[in-house]
């Protein structure tokens, strides 16, 4: 049913993101396309991965900005995967019910069995969060890896989307944003988590935690390298110098 | 946005449809042309002919085109599903309507109903067409009130320029016919004059720095794309077309649309047999092209938002 559900205060599963510590490795889209083209919505098309047209579904792309100008900007890695929105349009605008919101925990899916490939939720994503399968016929999407997060056959500490297990940086973190006691939530609130495009009433679940400010006096550019201690003209300085000409020879 | 050219001439083809539905209906009921039988059969096979390939059309365009009976389930949030159950509805009362032009060779009694329904139910069909496009907040040329006013005339005027060309043909033509095309004509401009002069002074709906949530951190600029050749994403969405071809389009769309159909089918409405026709055929050929071309412009000029994460300075 593509009516989304009620709106409650219940369970809200989603990513936090955090901009200031994102180094940009890719890491987490590779392995969220390694676990999901053996998951819900496996085979993830990879056309020709290795020649010059290369094309596939990827649920999780890392886009490069360069953010401020004048000298004073710096480079912010974003990845941008389906952020599950409350307000989801691509479920309101699905013509079979194939695309629905789940009730019990918020998580947004695609039902490959009725989706008809109409490609009309990818038009209603503002995020660009949909990809179209053209090898099946249908929609593909981010499934916060639902396959992972509730699989009992994992270790506990396993049960998170792939992207945020294999974060190198621990810039990805997953929880519950329903819960304002949760570590996501508390990690929100304390770093001004930021939601995209908030203007446009989707309400997406996922937020992004924007880069840190500099700290004072930090321009941006490399620092002048200050010896660790300065030479003071005592005997052991004298001794230091002695044993790197020696050294040196 | 992509043009698909399926979508494209499903639009166009059932808008003219569903327009010639209306005018029979409207003309039918109303006593303003006589319900002649060839006419009728003509009429209602055409209408029913554009509107039923349409739908195939965009049927076919689908990856599962088996399941397309699925997207008539969820009316009660979809305008794509409510479009599809109206189109269906629409049959009936238009068959029922088209028996009892052709039987009777007059539309009373029940066969007012038959009208009165067929016109309710074409017109719903052509505002949820229209719907689907107006209800995405990502694609500020389509959300607007403009996009389902354009869709309503446009098929309202492609549809009286085949209705011209029929009455002309079986030799009811009347001045009430003329004076329908002529307003449907006018209606169609203006609406279609409001649209581009609309999405001409709002081009701006969402920054790149709030599709980043980073407003106030100074301008964003892409550095590296995520993908080194281009995705779903970019090439559904992506389309992008040079500003001079836009304004060539747009006049080669004005030309077809509007001015070669209001201009010719008005100058031969009181001539020769022969010329009437050839009057009345040539504004339906360059109304139909006019049309598509109207129709291929709204695609090729709409921006998606999701094109800001791929370096897009404004959508």
């Amino acid at each position: 049913m593509t009516m989304l559900p009620p709106e409650n205060a219940g369970k809200k599963l989603g990513l936090v993101i955090d901009l200031d510590t994102c180094v940009g490795c890719h890491a987490c889209a590779v392995n969220c396309k390694e676990w999901n083209t053996g998951g819900h919505s496996a085979p993830l098309p990879d056309d020709n991965p290795f020649g010059a047209d290369a094309s596939g579904v990827w649920f999780n792309r890392v886009h490069t900005y360069e953010c401020g100008e004048d000298g004073n900007s710096r480079t912010v890695h974003f990845p941008r995967s389906c952020l599950h929105c409350e307000n989801a349009a691509c479920v309101a605008v699905c013509p079979t019910g194939a695309s629905y919101k789940r009730e019990e925990d918020g998580i947004v899916l695609v039902n490959e069995d009725i989706c008809i490939g109409c490609k009309l939720c990818s038009w209603a994503c503002p995020y660009g969060a949909r990809e179209y399968d053209y090898d099946a016929g249908v929609m593909k999407k981010c499934t916060l890896c639902i396959d992972r997060i509730y699989n009992e056959n994992l270790d506990e500490e396993d049960r998170v989307p792939a992207c945020v297990s294999t974060c190198p940086a621990n810039a990805r973190h997953f929880g519950d944003l329903g819960d304002p006691n949760s570590d996501v939530s508390r990690l929100v609130a304390e770093r001004g988590g930021v939601a995209p495009m908030e203007e446009l009433g989707y309400k997406p679940v996922n937020r992004y935690l924007p880069p840190r400010p500099r700290r004072a006096g930090d321009d941006g550019g490399p620092q002048a390298l200050q010896p660790v201690s300065p030479p003071d003209g005592s005997a052991a300085d004298g001794l230091f110098r002695w044993i790197d000409r020696i050294l040196s020879r | 946005m992509h043009p698909a050219y399926s979508v494209i001439v499903f639009t166009t083809f059932s808008g003219a449809g569903y327009g010639l539905l209306v005018c029979l209906a409207l003309f039918g009921m109303t006593g303003g042309i006589e319900a002649e039988r060839w006419l009728g059969i003509t009429g209602f096979t055409l209408a029913l002919t554009m509107i039923t390939g349409g739908l195939l059309s965009s049927a076919l365009h689908l990856g599962h085109p088996e399941r397309a009976w699925r997207a008539l389930s969820q009316w009660r949030s979809s305008w794509l599903s409510r479009e599809g159950v109206l189109a269906l509805a629409t049959y009936l009362p238009a068959l029922l309507l088209a028996t009892n032009w052709i039987v009777f060779e007059e539309i009373e009694g029940a066969g007012y109903l038959f009208a009165m329904m067929t016109i309710v139910f074409s017109v719903l069909t052509v505002i949820s067409t229209g719907m689907i496009y107006a209800s995405l907040r990502t694609i500020r040329a389509w959300f607007n009130p403009h996009t389902v006013r354009v869709y309503l005339s446009f098929s309202l005027w492609t549809g009286a320029l085949w209705f011209n060309l029929l009455a002309h043909l079986f030799g009811v033509h009347t001045p009430w016919v003329g004076v329908f095309m002529v307003v449907a004509g006018v209606l169609a401009l203006f609406f279609k004059r409001k649209y581009w002069i609309f999405i001409d002074t709002h081009p701006v709906w969402v920054p790149p720095e709030s599709a980043l949530g980073l407003e106030g951190a100074g301008p964003v600029r892409q550095i590296a794309p995520p993908n080194t050749q281009e995705n779903y994403v970019q090439k559904e969405m992506g389309y992008r077309i040079a500003r001079k071809h836009m304004y060539s389009l747009r006049r080669t769309a004005f030309f077809g649309y509007f001015l070669i159909p209001w201009g010719v089918a008005l100058l031969t409405i009181e001539s020769e047999p022969v010329l009437r026709y050839a009057g009345a055929f040539v504004a339906v050929f360059a109304g139909m092209v006019g049309a598509l071309v109207e129709r291929w412009l709204f695609f090729a000029e709409a921006k998606h938002t999701a094109n800001l994460y791929y370096g897009a300075e404004s959508s």
